[in-house]
């Protein structure tokens, strides 16, 4: 990977967007903002904008896909060819599958899929606008969404990202960030229970930094969730 | 606690352990009780109670419900039933007699978009919920109006004792059956009438987590009735 040759930690400490190094970009969280899915859920980090629409249980569309003792997750994760600078293919891309992939096994474990046997739980993710931690913020969404739709969970989900640039650890690395860093971490956890969902590193991380960036991101995921439930009980205003 | 004595949970939420719930709203996790779903925490009462405000029909023996006809099969009709699982209807049971394929013609007796009220007979959840209507008052659905609700509002549209219902059937003298699933039929003396009391379920859809609702739903049907004149 080529060095970072730019500077983006100031020296006052002091990132390229003004933010100190473990603080979240400004979050915004809004569940059912769809009309005809289930459930929805729109989530913004800073500029980054997903979008999260879920279907189900229902009865399976492609009937060789069921399995007879629990319901089926399905997730699809796209990106709009608009949500990026230049124009993204809208077919599905390899990074996408394997994105999808991805969320999916981070939602999985908090599922209790064995009460719907012979159905589907579909959840479409549509990125609208990406600057760095699109997959983070779709478990995000995803997460909400699930619980918007009424589908039993054991706890929420909620996910951030951890990079390192200029030898920094920083909190929820944006896109600037992402591509000249040196390390970049997604996490996602359910604090409720006590479970990391979603474990990645691209880049070089020492032990203690990998150490102090999992507290870090455990630390910043915990108030996710809490602005997750804020959003859930915000649409049931007395 | 507020003073409301009321609060919304969501998933992964830890409960007070003398909160009595079904699975899977509520379930253990490391020995903690954990709503899995956003639900209404209400402290009123002896103990607290947990109601869940989203959730889906499970099929279950016994249950009345209303179908909608959505397919016509060689011996039976297919119907959606607000569930993730879609229900069977034999032509035998609804002759109530053998079918003979030669005489009888179910396209004829049952057609797509046909409501029908029925008994849930069979289900295993291995196959699809099997549907009876060999007992008194089940059957197609011929006057009035079927709305499709959240199950999970369903208690809310009764009420406690049934004081909802009751109290809807009163101010409008209507005929409303709520099923189980979520399909509210309503049968009234004109359209008028038929339409406030859909109006109302709605509004009990809406608002089914607010407080003091009985009275705010007897004053919409009041002031409709007045509005439109029936």
């Amino acid at each position: 990977m080529a060095k970072a040759q730019v500077q983006l930690i100031s020296e006052e400490g002091l990132r390229h967007d003004g933010r100190r190094p473990d603080e979240l970009r400004p979050i915004r969280m809004k569940v059912g903002v769809l009309s005809n899915a289930d459930g929805s859920a729109l989530v913004e980090f800073g500029k980054t904008r997903v979008i999260a629409a879920v279907y189900g249980p229902r009865e399976p569309i492609q009937k060789y896909m069921v399995l007879p003792d629990r319901a089926v997750l399905r997730v699809r994760y796209h990106m709009a060819p608009f949500s990026t600078s230049e124009r993204k293919s809208p077919a599905p891309s390899r990074r996408e599958i394997e994105l999808s992939k991805v969320i999916r096994e981070s939602l999985e474990p908090v599922l209790l899929p064995e009460y719907f046997p012979r159905t589907t739980i579909d959840v479409f993710i549509e990125v609208l606008q990406a600057d760095g931690g699109t997959r983070t913020a779709s478990v995000t969404a995803a997460s909400l969404a699930l619980a918007d739709a009424g589908i039993p969970m054991k706890a929420l989900v909620g996910g951030v990202a951890v990079g390192k640039v200029n030898g920094v650890l920083v909190l929820d690395v944006d896109e600037v960030e992402d591509s000249a860093g040196e390390a970049d971490l997604p996490i996602a956890a359910a604090p409720d229970i006590g479970l990391i969902t979603l474990f990645q590193l691209n880049g070089v991380l020492t032990r203690d930094e990998i150490r102090a960036a999992v507290n870090m991101a455990l630390k910043a995921i915990e108030y996710i969730v809490e602005k997750e439930k804020e959003a859930l009980k915000a649409k049931y205003e007395f | 606690m507020p003073s409301s004595q009321r609060r919304i949970v969501a998933p992964g939420d830890e409960l007070d352990p003398k909160v009595e719930a079904k699975e899977p709203y509520v379930v253990e996790v490391g020995g903690k009780k954990v709503a899995t779903v956003v639900g209404l925490l209400d402290y009123k009462g002896q103990k607290p109670s947990y109601i869940p405000l989203e959730a889906v029909y499970i099929p279950k023996p016994g249950d009345v419900i209303i179908g909608l006809v959505t397919g016509i099969g060689v011996t039976n009709w297919f119907l959606d039933i607000n569930s993730p699982y879609q229900a069977v209807l034999n032509i035998q049971d609804f002759l109530g007699r053998p079918f003979n394929p030669a005489t009888d013609d179910p396209a004829r007796l049952l057609k797509i978009g046909d409501y029908v009220k029925a008994k849930v007979l069979a289900f295993d959840r291995t196959r699809n919920p099997l549907l009876t209507v060999q007992e008194d008052g089940l059957g197609r659905i011929t006057e009035g109006k079927v709305i499709t609700i959240s199950p999970a509002k369903v208690p809310r549209v009764i009420g406690r004792k049934g004081s909802m219902l009751n109290m809807i059937q009163e101010e409008t003298g209507c005929d409303v059956f709520v099923a189980v699933n979520g399909r509210v039929h309503v049968k009234c003396e004109n359209e008028d009438l038929e339409d406030i009391v859909i109006v109302a379920v709605k509004m009990i859809e809406r608002e089914a987590h607010k407080t003091g609702l009985t009275d705010r739903i007897r004053r919409l049907i009041r002031e409709e009735r007045v509005v439109r004149g029936v």
